[in-house]
């Protein structure tokens, strides 16, 4: 019997609340919606009072339009918001106000893995609209509180073509998408508050099939973890079913974070039917292609072409090149020792994406709140290159430099850290060495070159690290040889 | 001197000139109010206290000598749909029976602002959906021309009150006629402004796209005093118009002479009341002695003017009536709900009549997937070769004259089973609001002793040469000096 093999078929939605100072119908605050006491961000428009209306907050259609021009979506001049109709408690009116007919953004796409062997892969984005976020439930047994505060901060959902036919692919563009919100200051990125949410449309096929089979829709992804996890799920249990001999069906899955599984929430008869009909409390919003180009004009080099630039600029592999940009901040760090370093960038990048970035990671520090200046960091690179220390010694500086602040130059002279290279220092300690090894040099004159090494530790441990270490391994290299020729002399250590 | 019959204008020359005060004024409607509402129903709620001590406020305002505006002093009330803090706002519907708003409407703020006196919030039909006010779930409102009879709807409580004496001005909403057609009903001047001209913000939306807030009164010099007042752009209302507002007051007593007055043919069908014909007729004379050309125009989409209106009217309420579900306000019957959709359930079934349900089922039908194009979508397309007839007839004319209604007011419980028949009483006043155009009712007469109202219709924004014509006519005629007997 020929095995089928499966490819999955992933397409994404992205919602992404949308960094402004006030929500996007009204002026209520839409910065600490989260941490303020509930209730407490609220005005007649947001809880959806009767006769009140919305107004477009400007600033929120601009930074949709900056997103949709970074996603290189062409943006429409028309835009018209729409009606979605549903019941639900934490929608106020009984309808959300997005975009139907008219995003402000669409046909876009974003190019991912490029750092992979099989070459990269371009996701299209169809469409980016703007529309309200609703408000939050509290659930207490058997009644249910609601926080308002969130309800109107502006949302931007971003729908991809499906795309993605592997579960990294969905992670590497929604981690993509996620780099470029960050880029543009539109969203923290912060999935913890919720800020940013993913729903996969999920379908599996036969392989070298280009149908669109049944889907299903996994909703509320609130992080990287749930979103690889969700969609991995659903793939293996849709592979499994058609194996089986079972069919697909359509229908809305939720995802329980603490089971680790799919969970059906509505079929396709149950779908709502949302009712779309336009806003007619927002006439429709125009926008001039020359008021567009001015927008454009404010978009940052963004992480693609930032880490195309690395790879030309500073010589670095592309995924060095990726790892660094994926973050503007730690981008614009490591450019900032790079500038005010005399060491090459490579070492420069050796530093950035080492002991920094496993710093960052360890103590969870916010990318832009880096505890090491980059000129302390650019001193103690070189330092080491110029052999004013050794690269052991440099560990030693980098403890002390988070420890207490001081540039790293002043610590290697309060703590006497600066490399010891005159041979007649180092010489006498080799002897010393040796003369306490004799064990360590037999085996080495058997043959056993590794020990070299830790000989060379031993040299390094007597001088607190500081010895040059090319000038320790010369000459103890010189004094083993000199030694090896005296056993030949015939002085010979025989094993009894 | 009967304090509760004067103009505003006439109440504004003795509160200037300080032969009456405010607190007198308002303590002389209130006790009308006392007197005669029993008969009518006008009113929903009264906010004596209030009243009063915005009156009280209104006099230091003349004792000062600051910032007196032709309304600081004058009473006023507007139909229950317009939010007002701290007073009750119901929309004559149950599920509101307790709502109390706790901002103004953009218009309240304005009249607040010229130091108007607020004495309370008149009936309507449940969330203005009907043309009689006998869909109030409160109480109908009965015409003060006869008793037996409706005072016409949804604004009813207003016209009615306008007419009976109960309040110098008031200020009503129009989606598809609901202020003319009641002051047609009542013999009182009403203006449906131009849409987008007066702000929205704060009214309880029954149509977004066609609902208009605008004066009734007792002449068009009140009315274009009114309008002063509440006109103009208003940032949170994003559909209210950013041109500037005219000077309503200044042109009012140009000649007519020479302004081309358009007679549309299909406003005068068969079956329309003799009497109101009549009338209507006599007014164009009137219009015609003063100078105007008369001339025949045609609107040929008439005929699709009620059922677009519906069909839109349908969709645009069934969501706009959506946040009425006992979660925030109002009524919530969540005590008996087992769940949340119990709640909804419950709440809206017990919290709205039978009207207003059968219209929030009909716009999820029309809206719903797979009926959307043929009916919403289709209604929007044929809205726009309405607009295009007014705006075709307006290249012929100044402005258009037509009846409000083919009849005068029927009796109470006449259409009351006959839905049809009540949607078709409105035949003559929807059109314009899919069109979005002004329209001015001015009493013209009487057929068997009830008022009969005259349309002026005008051109986007137009509202200043209505004002005038309209004006020129009451200064020609007696008609808006008459006032029903009722005490």
């Amino acid at each position: 019997m020929a095995l089928v093999k499966y490819e999955p078929v992933i397409g994404l939605e992205i919602h992404a609340e949308l960094l402004t100072r006030s929500k996007m119908f009204c002026s209520c605050s839409a910065v600490y919606s989260a941490a303020s006491e509930p209730n407490t961000l609220i005005c007649p428009v947001c809880t959806g009072l009767p006769g009140a209306m919305p107004v477009v907050n400007e600033r929120a259609f601009e930074l949709a339009v900056l997103v949709g021009l970074a996603l290189n979506c062409s943006i429409n001049a028309t835009n018209t918001f729409a009606r979605k109709n549903y019941f639900y408690p934490d929608l106020p009116k009984g309808y959300q106000i997005s975009q139907y007919d008219l995003p402000v953004a669409s046909d876009g796409w974003l190019e991912i893995l490029e750092d992979s062997t099989a070459g990269s892969q371009r996701v299209g984005v169809r469409r980016a609209h703007l529309e309200e976020d609703t408000a939050k439930l509290f659930h207490h047994g058997d009644y249910a509180l609601v926080d308002f505060n969130r309800a109107g901060v502006p949302l931007l959902e971003i729908v991809s073509e499906p795309d993605m036919h592997s579960v990294e692919a969905a992670l590497a563009y929604a981690m993509k998408v996620r780099s470029i919100l960050r880029y543009l200051g539109v969203n923290s990125g912060d999935m913890e508050k919720g800020v940013l949410r993913f729903e996969a449309n999920v379908s599996v096929r036969p392989q070298g099939s280009t149908d669109l089979l049944t889907r299903t829709e996994i909703k509320n992804l609130n992080s990287f973890r749930a979103l690889t996890r969700a969609s991995a799920y659903e793939i293996e249990r849709q592979t499994r079913l058609i194996e089986s001999g079972g069919t697909v069906i359509q229908q809305t899955m939720g995802w329980d974070d603490a089971r680790e599984v799919t969970v059906p929430q509505r079929s396709k008869e149950e779908a709502h039917d949302y009712r779309y009909f336009p806003e007619p409390d927002l006439p429709p919003l125009r926008i001039e292609p020359a008021r567009v180009m001015e927008i454009r004009a404010q978009l940052p080099e963004l992480p693609a072409a930032k880490a195309q630039r690395f790879v030309d600029q500073y010589g670095l592999l592309p995924k060095e090149a990726l790892l660094l940009t994926a973050e503007k901040a730690l981008a614009d760090y490591f450019e900032a020792v790079v500038s005010l370093s005399k060491s090459p960038a490579k070492t420069v990048n050796h530093w950035v994406a080492g002991d920094l970035l496993r710093l960052i990671n360890d103590r969870s520090i916010e990318f832009d709140q880096i505890p090491v200046s980059p000129a302390n960091l650019a001193e103690l690179i070189d330092l080491v290159s110029d052999k004013t220390i050794t690269l052991n010694s440099s560990k030693e500086v980098w403890a002390a430099m988070l420890e207490t602040g001081q540039r790293p130059g002043e610590i290697v002279k309060t703590k006497g850290l600066a490399q010891i290279s005159d041979e007649k220092s180092i010489q006498l300690v080799v002897t010393r060495v040796l003369d306490e090894n004799p064990d360590a040099i037999a085996q080495f004159l058997k043959g056993k070159e590794t020990i070299l090494q830790w000989l060379m530790g031993q040299v390094a441990r007597a001088t607190q690290g500081k010895a040059d270490p090319q000038v320790s391994r010369r000459l103890l290299t010189e004094a083993l040889a000199t030694r090896g020729k005296s056993v030949e002399k015939g002085n010979p250590t025989r094993p009894s | 001197m009967e304090l509760h019959n004067l103009t505003l204008r006439a109440a504004h020359q003795l509160l200037s000139t300080r032969q009456i005060s405010s607190v007198e004024l308002t303590t002389a409607l209130l006790t009308r109010i006392r007197q005669v509402d029993p008969q009518l129903h006008a009113y929903v709620t009264v906010s004596d206290e209030l009243a009063l001590e915005q009156a009280r406020q209104a006099d230091a305002r003349f004792r000062s000598g600051e910032t007196i505006t032709p309304l600081t002093g004058i009473p006023f009330a507007v139909k229950d749909c317009i939010s007002t803090r701290g007073v009750r706002t119901t929309c004559s519907s149950k599920i509101l029976e307790n709502y109390v708003p706790q901002y103004n409407a953009t218009v309240i703020d304005r009249l607040s602002e010229a130091g108007a006196v607020l004495l309370g919030k008149h009936n309507m039909d449940e969330f203005g959906m009907g043309s009689s006010c006998e869909n109030s779930a409160f109480f109908p409102t009965r015409n003060p021309w006869d008793l037996e009879r409706v005072p016409g709807g949804s604004s009813g409580g207003s016209a009615a009150a306008v007419a009976a004496g109960l309040t110098p001005f008031a200020l009503g909403e129009d989606t598809g006629g609901s202020i003319r057609m009641p002051a047609g009903f009542c013999g009182v001047v009403g203006l449906k402004p131009t849409y987008g001209r007066v702000s929205r913000y704060g009214l309880i939306a029954l149509v977004s796209s066609f609902d208009t807030i605008g004066p009734l009164t007792r002449d068009v010099y009140d009315c274009a005093t009114v309008l002063q007042a509440i006109a103009g752009k208003d940032p949170y209302d994003a559909t209210s118009l950013p041109e500037a507002v005219p000077d309503y007051l200044k042109n009012l007593d140009r000649p007519v002479k020479g302004l081309r007055l358009g007679i549309p043919k299909e406003y005068f069908l068969p079956g329309m009341e003799p009497g109101v014909e009549k009338a209507l007729r006599e007014a164009v004379r009137a219009l015609e002695g003063l100078g105007m050309q008369v001339r025949e125009v045609s609107l040929p989409h008439t005929r699709y003017g009620l059922p677009v209106y519906y069909l839109i009217l349908f969709a645009e309420a069934s969501a706009n009536l959506a946040r009425f579900d006992g979660t925030r306000f109002g009524r919530s019957d969540q005590e008996k709900a087992r769940n949340v959709v119990d709640m909804y359930l419950q709440t809206r079934r017990e919290g709205f009549g039978a009207e207003v349900k059968r219209r929030i089922m009909l716009g999820a039908y029309v809206l719903s997937a797979g009926y959307y194009d043929a009916y919403y979508l289709k209604a929007q397309k044929v809205r726009t070769l309405v607009r295009r007839d007014f705006e075709a007839a307006f290249e012929e004319c100044d402005l258009l004259a037509a009846p409000i209604c083919p009849t005068t007011a029927f009796k109470i419980g006449e259409k009351i089973d006959d839905p049809l028949t009540m949607y078709l009483s409105d035949i003559h006043v929807v059109s314009t609001n899919p069109a979005g155009v002004p329209a001015l009712n001015v009493p013209c007469g009487f057929s068997q002793g009830l008022p009969v109202g005259m349309q002026l219709i005008g051109k986007q924004l137009s509202e200043a040469l209505l004002l005038q014509v309209g004006h020129a006519y009451q200064m020609a005629t007696d008609w808006h000096k008459m006032r029903p007997a009722i005490s």
